[in-house]
């Protein structure tokens, strides 16, 4: 099937076979920040943003995104949680990192001030097998202040 | 002579301070390079089609539907390899007695465990192999499968490997001093059953290689996520029938392994000779089900154990019996008998006991092979142990803390030979647990429990002490037979910039290897971190080492970059000196300058050095030669493993009415020697407790007696996630081991190794108003419902 999707702002106009999962479609295309952990919804290493919202990629086939955009790690726009995680060692293997930023990304653009409860609640939808977690609560919860002091 | 004190100690040392990671930065912008972001020309890719029984005898294979869909390339089964490959036993020479059956690639003939793969099939994409797979038609004649580890030695269960005898794979015992009197005199005997259950390592990028053969060359490339770069160089040529020298192993970016991703894979190994046979890239990705099914399980133990005191609350003896269910095979070249060596080597180890009896055996069963994961033996001897002076500080009416301390191996007792046999150069228990006592004020929690109590709230406290195996020497494998190396080295080069490359055996999977290499480099040489570049994983390029395995990575290979950074330092002085007409001892380097020794005037930038060296040697005397690139490699061979220690706390709540379990804090005092990032010490503690919860509360591949695995997805093995996890405190005490400069020793493991001890200890508090004693992991709600008589 042909299909044109927008891929962090690059149309890109390709012919694809209806079974290809959208993380398979994007790592082909040597955007390889997303990652294939489980295959069916559960390890959020896939994690990404379609339209805004953030889906798993690799229960999203690419043909259902015929005509839409995409956001994966290598064109998402939040530094200052990128730079947070780097500095509380948020992340050891980084195989769950860009899944796991873009989940913390969606909760810090509902919930500008998280507690270290909701922040905990909202990234358990991605596994990390290496950290433990807390580090991750504590970047998220850096950047939450960081960005309330700016406004 | 140089009086100072070592450079690390100065005020600009590095060692001590938490540098972040340089490597992160492009794993947080989705730019790390793991295996299946490798494409190469030509590449294919392979799926395997896998025994859906345990225990079956192979009776046809036909292949040929799955031949002639378009994409494929190649199928394969065992009988089309072996003029390529040759087969692998598990055995280690100086485990007496333990044996294993030859174990192909791919099923020879039977298949001895659900998951082990019959067929490879090689295909222009992933999903055209997927298809051919599904098409493969396998005739089985089933057999009986062995699956209960209890019965695995009875005489009328059958015999997985004939040629064997039976199913024993190893037995080891110990009996120290006089156990049987001990019991006799004793005041107070305590005792209990375990059960350990199998769990694994969920690494987030599975089990991935691409092996890279060029017949023009006779050159074998792979790119592997794998710990042991030069034990998987020295494997597939081994078996592959090539010369060492002409397989190169390439380890980028690893998605965490756990020592997952350090023993010889069937399916990896039928990789290599599918490239050898086809001349052309093949790519093998195991997904989510193959690694629940194929990647090593872990500790799946029944432990009997019984400790006895005197009536002052005196540790006088542990006596244990230990059984492992492994998988058919023991795996290879590890071996599955380790972890019984470790258990021996480990159960009270921080006790002054003198009399001590084990007798272990480890059978085989048809299910998934078991191996050495994160911890190795340490959880089952720490939680048998520690779960003993629980129940002895109860019946003894003492408080545990005190009990430890008073058992504790008494400080002025180092070095230190245990009843198993181990030698503790110098531990520092007592210092850990007083310290984690006043972290987490023992006192106030030990009120609140009891005020809560009162409102019907169930809150424990569990306490583990325990050593942990690091900086191993050669006594570990290489005295086994295994090339396996326990030395590491690190190669140092003065770049003409002034900057400076350092490559090193040890590797990095995430937890900091390349960081605390550069901090150590930069400390030793004098340069500025920055400076400082770091290369791992490439055995074309890093002097040969031994990778990541036993916490080696900070006390070996941190030690080989101390001295190489120390005699790379020597080299630039000479020459320094020749360019200043200097003495050497009135000079030194500081912030990648040559200076003054004395009051630290800059002479000459290591960049001006460089270029000197490098480009205008005509200015230099005839007789200097810069030697501006050194290695260095270390053993660690004054004891067979230099021990650490660490005391951890666990409080929790346990809800009598559902079973369920609240983690509310956990504490760590670790004392891994010279710490050389604490955050890094930190981080590696925090990652280790949470991986050590999880088979405590959650972790379990659940089998059926017919040997099938029945929650091989992520949605049905369950896992720590964040929601459930506890903050969790990290101090440190340092003892720095004497063995080497550095002082460092490993930190990698005690976390995992200490959880599940502390975990169930702060269940059982929680629950002894109801006399209750769990020892079955995992702690589901349900046993625990079944404990408290509700269900």
């Amino acid at each position: 099937m042909n299909i044109t999707i927008t891929v962090n702002g690059e149309p890109m106009v390709r012919s694809v076979e209806p079974r290809l999962s959208l993380v398979d479609f994007l790592r082909a295309e040597g955007l390889t920040g997303t990652h294939a952990g489980c295959e069916h919804g559960v390890c959020g290493a896939c994690t990404l943003q379609l339209n805004g919202q953030t889906v798993r990629s690799c229960l999203t086939f690419a043909v259902q995104c015929d005509g839409q955009e995409v956001t994966t790690i290598e064109g998402a726009n939040f530094p200052d949680l990128q730079e947070a995680f780097i500095e509380n060692n948020a992340l050891q293997c980084g195989f769950c990192t860009p899944g796991m930023l873009m989940t913390a990304n969606d909760l810090l653009q509902e919930n500008s001030s998280p507690t270290r409860d909701e922040i905990r609640e909202a990234i358990s939808s991605n596994y990390c097998r290496c950290t433990g977690y807390q580090s991750i609560v504590d970047a998220v919860e850096q950047v939450a202040k960081q960005r309330s002091e700016v406004a | 002579m140089n009086k100072r004190i070592s450079v690390l100690d100065l005020p600009n040392s590095y060692v001590g301070k938490s540098v972040p990671r340089p490597n992160a930065k492009r794993l947080v912008q989705g730019r790390g390079t793991y295996v299946d972001d490798i494409e190469l020309p030509r590449m294919v890719h392979l799926a395997f089609h896998r025994s859906p029984y345990a225990h079956a005898k192979i009776l046809s294979v036909d292949c040929d539907d799955a031949r002639a869909i378009p994409g494929v390339v190649g199928v394969y089964t065992m009988d089309d390899l072996k003029d390529t490959i040759t087969p692998w036993v598990g055995t280690l020479d100086h485990l007496k007695g333990i044996k294993s059956a030859e174990q192909w690639p791919l099923a020879n003939g039977k298949v001895f465990w659900q998951g082990e793969p019959i067929v490879a099939i090689a295909a222009t994409s992933r999903a055209i192999a997927e298809d051919a797979a599904d098409q493969i038609l396998v005739d089985y004649e089933e057999l009986e499968p062995v699956t209960d580890m209890m019965t695995a030695l009875d005489k009328d269960t059958p015999v997985i490997h004939p040629e064997l005898g039976d199913n024993l794979c190893f037995q080891r015992g110990v009996d120290s001093g006089d156990v049987d009197a001990a019991f006799e005199n004793a005041a107070v005997v305590v005792e209990d059953s375990f059960r350990f259950n199998r769990h694994t390592g969920v690494t987030m990028e599975p089990r991935s290689i691409i092996c890279d053969y060029k017949p023009a060359d006779g050159e074998l490339t792979l790119y592997m996520s794998v710990q042991c770069p030069h034990m998987s160089k020295n494997l597939f040529a081994e078996h592959l029938g090539l010369d060492e020298n002409k397989v190169r192993v390439i380890c980028k970016d690893v998605g965490g392994s756990f020592g997952i991703k350090i023993h010889t894979y069937s399916d990896e190994m039928a990789a290599g000779a599918i490239a050898l046979k086809l001349g052309r890239p093949v790519k093998f990705i195991a997904d989510r089900l193959e690694s629940f099914t194929t990647d090593i399980h872990a500790r799946d133990h029944r432990v009997t154990a019984r400790a006895a005191f005197d009536a002052d609350g005196n540790l006088l003896a542990i006596d244990m019996d230990d059984v492992t269910g492994v998988g058919p095979y023991s795996v290879y070249p590890r071996t599955s008998g380790i972890e019984l060596n470790q258990v021996i080597n480990l159960t009270g180890g921080p006790y002054k006991h003198r009399n001590y009896r084990v007798d272990g055996k480890v059978v085989f069963l048809n299910k998934n092979v078991m191996c050495q994961y994160r911890g190795v033996g340490h959880p089952i001897a720490i939680a048998v142990g520690e779960h003993l002076m629980e129940l002895g500080a109860r019946k003894l009416k003492l408080d545990p803390v005190a009990l430890r301390l008073q058992n504790f191996i008494p400080q002025d007792a180092y070095p230190y030979t245990s009843p198993a046999g181990a030698i503790y150069e110098m531990q520092s228990h007592h210092q850990c647990l007083d310290k984690l006592v006043e972290m987490m004020d023992y006192e106030g929690l030990r009120s609140e429990q009891k005020s809560l109590r009162e409102q019907g709230i169930y809150r424990g406290i569990g306490f583990a002490s325990l050593i942990e195996v690091t900086n191993p020497g050669p006594a570990f494998y290489g005295v086994g037979g295994a090339k396996i190396a326990s030395q590491d080295g690190c190669t140092l080069r003065l770049d003409p910039t002034g900057g400076v490359t350092a490559t090193t055996g040890v590797t990095e999977q995430g937890q900091g290897t390349e960081t605390i290499i550069a901090q150590v480099v930069a400390t030793s040489l004098g340069v500025p971190i920055e400076t400082v570049r770091v290369v791992t994983g490439d055995t074309e390029a890093v002097p040969y080492g031994g990778g990541t395995w036993a916490s080696r990575g900070a006390g070996i290979g941190g030690e080989a970059a101390f001295q190489a950074g120390k005699a790379l330092k020597e080299n630039i002085l000479d020459l320094a000196a020749i360019i200043l007409q200097a003495k050497i001892e009135d000079l030194d380097i500081i912030g990648g300058n040559v200076v003054d020794a004395d009051g630290g005037n800059e002479r000459l930038s290591l960049a001006e050095l460089g270029r000197i060296a490098y480009f205008r040697g005509d200015t230099l005397p005839v007789d200097a030669q810069p030697e501006l690139v050194v290695t260095r490699h270390y053993t660690q061979r004054d004891y067979p493993f230099v021990f650490t220690n660490a005391a951890h706390a666990c409080l929790l709540d346990v809800d009598i009415h559902t079973g369920m379990v609240k983690l509310q804090k956990y504490w760590v005092v670790e004392d891994c020697g010279r710490v050389i990032n604490p955050k890094l010490v930190a981080e590696q503690t925090r990652g280790g407790v949470v991986q050590g919860i999880g088979p405590a509360l959650f972790e379990e591949c659940l089998y059926t007696d017919e040997g099938q695995m029945i929650n091989g997805s992520m949605a049905d093995y369950l896992v720590p996630m964040a929601a459930e996890m506890p903050d969790i405190e990290v101090g440190h005490v340092e003892t720095p081991t004497e063995t080497s400069e550095l002082g460092a020793k490993g930190v990698g493991e005690a976390g995992t190794a200490g959880a599940p001890a502390a975990v169930m200890n702060a269940i059982n508090d929680a629950l002894s108003p109801f006399d209750v004693v769990l020892s079955d992991m995992p702690f589901t709600p349900d046993k625990i419902l079944r404990g408290l008589g509700k269900i």
